[in-house]
């Protein structure tokens, strides 16, 4: 039998992974900080292979109510990249871009008017597109990400689009998790980059590691 | 959750007999296969991810798979008691949870999930007495060994039962 993906990397690969969610995430905070001028922190990210049983653990569970910004990659590197934030903080992010106040009620929490999913939509797509662009300068090669698509639903439910791209070649499913901070309160949720195993040798590849 | 709950993951199968409660939570593009033997009131639960363990190369984990998942399931089932031939199956799922045009056939994942999911209760022998599948939302689910009821819940909406 073939070897899973899981299996072929080493701690050396999920180190220059980690490096690359670093950059890529300083990408978007810059980009998110010149948007609402604010100052915008991140910590280092994570980078773990989860089982497909626990995809959720790091948004809440695999019922909690997330907002999913998913893109698709095409070009030298294939895949896809989606940024997950909590519902509090995509209404937070529309309060800064736009300023209309977060729901009240928290049934309400769950619904985007279409003014503001258009703003959630945009603001997704500007920081996964700085995110790419420093995973595109640093590899030297050319990524062409879709439009920005919005889903909000079970954190499960949406991380079952990603899941399944890996589920093609491995059992366990890669995260580089970076989260990003608006003055040091609201979090902004995190990225998961799932790159497809050509896609990712080429990064690692490009970086100078076999 | 009222009752203990066996929880299936994502990519995994278990069985139970009566007064067993099986649950997946969050159902996406996957597809939760319910199989329901009522004489010997058992319940087998899957949660499938991809449509075909053909094209794959590591198809270790067979819960992974619309294909493998059932055979594996059935054979489970009749490990506790349960006959083939009194199995009846209700899936759920196979949301398309993002709006792509469907130029990538990958990201129709969820359509394939049930075609596939159809194909292989069809060969194995079990009819599908019930579905709820596609759209764009999410859905947990809960099958009953007591009586076989499968339950359907999605955010904003009533629960249904099929």
């Amino acid at each position: 039998m073939a070897k899973k993906a899981e299996d072929l990397f080493t701690d050396m690969h999920l180190d220059i992974l980690k490096e690359i969610g670093s950059m890529g995430t300083a990408y978007a905070a810059t980009a998110l900080s010149k948007m609402v001028n604010k100052k915008v922190t991140m910590p280092v990210p994570r980078v773990s292979w989860l089982d497909f049983q626990n995809v959720a653990s790091f948004v809440g569970g695999p019922e909690s109510i997330v907002v999913g910004i998913l893109v698709s990659l095409s070009g030298n590197i294939q895949g896809m990249m989606m940024q997950i934030m909590s519902l509090e903080a995509a209404h937070n992010l529309v309060e800064l871009v736009i300023g209309t106040p977060p729901p009240t009620k928290k049934e309400d929490m769950y619904t985007f008017g279409e003014m503001e999913r258009s703003v959630v939509e945009e603001v997704g797509n500007i920081m996964i597109s700085s995110y790419l662009t420093s995973i595109s300068g640093l590899t030297n090669s050319q990524i062409k990400p879709s439009i920005p698509y919005m889903c909000v639903d079970m954190a499960n439910a949406i991380l079952s689009v990603p899941a399944s791209e890996f589920g093609r070649m491995a059992d366990k499913m890669l995260f580089i998790e970076s989260q990003l901070s608006v003055e040091n309160v609201e979090s902004t949720g995190c990225f998961v980059m799932v790159p497809n195993l050509h896609s990712f040798y080429r990064i690692v590849r490009a970086l100078g590691v076999e | 959750m009222a009752r203990d709950m066996i929880v299936v993951g994502m990519a995994d199968l278990n069985s139970t007999k009566a007064p067993g409660v099986l649950t997946t939570l969050g159902l996406g593009s996957c597809v939760g296969i319910a199989l329901y033997d009522p004489r010997a009131k058992i319940a087998g639960l899957a949660h499938i991810m991809l449509p075909d363990s053909g094209a794959i190369q590591n198809n270790s984990n067979k819960a992974k798979f619309a294909d493998t998942a059932v055979i594996a399931l059935v054979m489970q089932m009749e490990k506790l008691g349960a006959k083939k031939v009194s199995m009846k199956a209700k899936i759920a799922g196979g949301a398309q949870m993002f709006a792509f045009n469907a130029t990538n056939e990958n990201l129709r994942v969820g359509d394939r999930n049930v075609d596939a999911t159809k194909m292989a209760l069809a060969k194995i022998g079990i009819p599908l007495i019930a579905s709820e599948t596609g759209a764009s939302f999410g859905r947990t689910v809960e099958l009953y060994a007591d009586d076989g009821r499968f339950l359907i819940k999605a955010i904003g909406q009533g629960i249904r039962t099929l």
